[in-house]
């Protein structure tokens, strides 16, 4: 187990540098930076007036139609990474396995684009 | 040792931040927090030894269903402070259920037994001498190969799904179309034309 | 193991890649005719396909280590869920068309939630279930949006999907709690593991949870909330497609699942199920008085059907299966030809569905009136017709190994059930004479709504064979 551990130690050090820069940042910005606040200076700034509405508003939903698709490929590339793992173990048979599961998945793909939900306009 | 502090590390953090993602008022705060639950729980997959589904976590939850959640956040355009104050109402019925629930888990636990044949019928692949993806990629394919292609026309129908749900064909949009530029030849689209005067073309 | 492991799914085989051939076509040659032809090319192919299943194999196999299985029971199910989906299909062309929502996903869709059902019935693992409950439900959610500019379509599928999940979740987690007693996900094997009669707490909340999450399926109460808001606000073919062939699915799955796999502990879920049952024909019952919007009293008359039908389970016994089997049938021929007419309730050319507008239909309409009529006496389960016979079945099958109790309730809820439908009755021959209906039926609605009226009342001969097949199918689940 504890090898196992170790195995991580890498992640670990990876992660405790990530974590400690981005605090390093933020406190030297606190530190270092000049902090002289002042209504006018906070408020929103458009463009000289004052902010017509609330900064949130709706998105259109073909943001969301190409996240979800996105997803599904993603899910699709998740299947991927065992095959690739275990190529050598499983032999014609697994091949094509993975080549029917991609063929579907490709004609989901063609069904995509011929109804032209790739394209933005 | 090490391994224990280490789990309880992982838990607390997926508790907290699961308490976060429902008691926090700023809703894209709340999804934040819910990536933080999930990479806990990633950590939690890894110490069990499920390296792929820990990886598939970040990869896909964190990577795509998180954002999504984003998207749908803002693209609601919801209310939370109306929603928030209606929530109070559901809080008794809402701590009832999780209160069941749990009781459920604690009965099950204190009186966990398994069947006699279940160690041998059991196929879980301790990762000894092998990595626990390729573990997984040995049976997927092979073994399992109908729920695979299963999974597949489930992917299949939730991408006709999508689309067929919001995918709008909009009118009046110039387009290119590449072909027939490629297509297109100086000979046939341009002509002399003698124009009499005062006639103009038709 | 390979090449007869294909043999056996060849069915499915067949469907999945006519779904895939059929998206590709379509996708190419998208004009306006497309959907129409896909249409009738499907319910074509449907026909087709029941009509190779139900005669061409014979036997029991077992395919990918015993996770699915072919045998007569499934076959039986493949048959009426493939035959009731072309009629579905063929009913709703013309509302789809008239609501400008004939696209080719239609049938496409019904085409995988066909498939994923055939893989629900013939599933002889919890994972091979769980995959084909998904394959099914995804393709309804869909389904059930499809009219996506109608707000009331777009909250019925939100509906179903959301409870969908949790059911779904809860049979996940009643699932992992069998395995984890059992050892193996294989119906066979959870059924060896339980054969010495010794259960454990865990086990039992397994099974406690599944049964919910497949109650959740064949929306029996306490499970049945999302039924009413669906049905009513789901384009009315999809109605129509909820109210048969995906019950019929999950009722054998039902049936499939605590015979094979929990078959030893029978006792223990007797009881549940026949309480589920219990609730369910009076909660349908009493529910549906009060209704006005008729895909909404459907809805609730399909949660007591459900009841009626769970009774055959309840008993444990092949006579009750065989029971259930001809009362999903009987169901689900009453349904079509009833919804044959929901379809074509237009007035001005929008589609209505409150109970009123039925008044003095049978001025206008006299046949259709009348095979109307046939059809609610028959879900009444009024003596001479085969509604009455499917009930009566259920309830011997009841009575013989006890459950006295179950019998009685069944009886008292089915007089209170016969108010509403002798309700609609009465506006037809007797109602205000306001506004009429208009005079669309399309001659596909009118030949099933005959049909099936005529069938009410001939099919008490010999139910045309029903009750011979049904108990082949139900003795090799049995034996």
């Amino acid at each position: 187990m504890e090898e196992f551990l170790r195995e991580y130690l890498a992640v670990l050090i990876f992660l405790g540098i990530a974590i400690g820069l981005g605090i390093m940042l933020m406190l030297s910005a606190v530190v270092i930076a000049i902090y002289r606040p002042d209504p006018e200076k906070v408020s929103t700034y458009e463009c000289g007036f004052n902010a017509f509405d609330d900064s949130r508003m709706k998105f259109d939903v073909r943001f969301y139609l190409v996240a979800i698709l996105f997803i599904i490929f993603d899910l699709e590339v998740a299947f991927l990474f065992p095959w690739a793992a275990s190529f050598s173990n499983n032999g014609a048979f697994g091949f094509w396995s993975m080549m029917v599961f991609l063929g579907v998945l490709t004609v989901g793909f063609v069904y995509e684009w011929k109804k032209g939900a790739l394209e933005w306009e | 040792m090490l391994f224990t502090l280490i789990f309880y590390f992982f838990s607390l953090l997926a508790i907290g931040s699961g308490l976060m993602v429902v008691f926090s008022r700023n809703p894209v705060h709340a999804v934040l927090w819910l990536i933080l639950a999930f990479l806990s729980a990633a950590g939690l997959f890894v110490i069990q030894g499920a390296e792929f589904i820990a990886m598939l976590l970040i990869i896909v939850y964190v990577g795509a269903v998180a954002v999504l959640f984003l998207f749908v956040v803002m693209m609601l355009d919801v209310d939370f402070a109306t929603l928030k104050a209606g929530m109070a109402r559901y809080i008794p019925l809402g701590l009832l259920i999780g209160v069941v629930f749990l009781l459920i888990l604690g009965i099950e636990l204190s009186d966990w037994n398994s069947s006699e044949i279940a160690p041998d019928l059991r196929q879980v692949i301790q990762p000894a001498d092998i990595q626990n993806t390729e573990a997984l990629g040995n049976v997927i394919y092979t073994e399992y190969v109908f729920l695979f292609q299963i999974a597949g026309l489930i992917l299949l129908v939730a991408m006709i799904g999508a689309i067929v749900l919001t995918h709008r064909k909009r009118e009046g949009v110039k387009k290119q179309d590449v072909v027939s530029q490629m297509y297109r030849d100086s000979a046939k689209s341009v002509s002399l034309e003698d124009v009499p005067s005062g006639k103009g073309l038709s | 193991m390979f090449p007869s492991d294909l043999t056996t799914i060849l069915p499915e085989l067949v469907l999945a890649s006519y779904g895939l051939a059929a998206l590709m076509w379509a996708v190419f040659s998208n004009t306006q005719k497309t959907g129409t032809a896909l249409v009738w090319l499907t319910s074509i192919f449907l026909v087709g396909l029941s009509l190779w299943i139900g005669l061409a194999t014979t036997g029991t196999k077992q395919a990918f280590g015993g996770a699915f299985v072919d045998d007569g029971f499934s076959r039986f199910a493949k048959v009426v869920i493939a035959l009731s989906s072309a009629v579905v299909l063929l009913l709703s062309r013309d509302y789809l068309d008239r609501e400008r929502i004939l696209k080719f996903e239609f049938p496409i869709l019904v085409v995988f939630a066909v498939l994923g059902m055939m893989v629900m019935v013939s599933a002889h693992g919890l994972m091979v279930l769980y995959m084909g409950i998904e394959l099914q439900s995804l393709s309804l959610y869909v389904l059930a949006a499809f009219h996506r500019n109608h707000s009331k379509s777009t909250e019925a599928g939100l509906k179903y999907f959301v409870l969908g999940a949790l059911s779904s979740g809860l049979l996940l987690y009643g699932a992992s709690l069998t395995y984890g007693f059992s050892g193996t996900t294989l119906m066979s094997g959870i059924s060896e593991a339980i054969s010495d009669g010794e259960t454990s707490v865990g086990l039992l909340f397994g099974l406690a949870f599944l049964i919910v999450g497949l109650a959740f399926k064949v929306s029996a109460a306490p499970f049945h909330m999302w039924a009413p808001d669906v049905y009513e606000g789901a384009p009315t073919p999809v109605t129509l497609f909820l109210a048969t062939a995906p019950k019929v699915a999950a009722m054998i799955l039902f049936a499939r699942l605590l015979m094979e796999a929990f078959g030893p502990v029978a006792d223990d879920w007797q009881l549940i199920v026949g309480g589920i049952a219990f609730v369910s024909m009076f909660l349908g019952s009493i529910a549906a008085i009060g209704q006005i919007d008729i895909k909404r009293l459907m809805a609730y008359s399909s949660i007591a059907h459900m009841g009626y039908a769970l009774m055959g389970i309840a008993s444990g016994t092949e006579k009750g299966f065989q029971a259930m089997l001809i009362y999903m049938v009987i169901y689900t021929i009453m349904n079509l030809g009833t919804f044959a007419f929901i379809l074509s309730m237009r007035k001005g050319g929008r589609p209505v569905s409150d109970i009123y507008s039925l008044g003095m239909y049978s001025k206008q309409a006299p046949v259709q009136a009348f095979s109307l009529l046939l059809l609610m006496f028959s879900l009444a389960g009024i003596v001479p017709l085969v509604g009455f016979f499917a009930k009566l079945y259920v309830f011997l099958a009841v009575i013989e190994v006890g459950m006295y109790w179950l019998a009685l309730g069944g009886a008292i809820a089915s007089v209170i059930g016969a108010y509403y439908y002798l309700r609609l009755v009465y506006f037809m021959y007797f109602g205000e004479d306001g506004e009429s209906l208009d005079d669309n039926m399309t001659r596909t609605s009118q030949i099933t709504l005959v049909l099936s009226g005529v069938f009410v009342i001939v099919g008490v001969a010999n139910l045309f064979g029903i009750i011979d097949i049904s108990q082949a199918a139900t003795g090799m689940l049995f034996n």
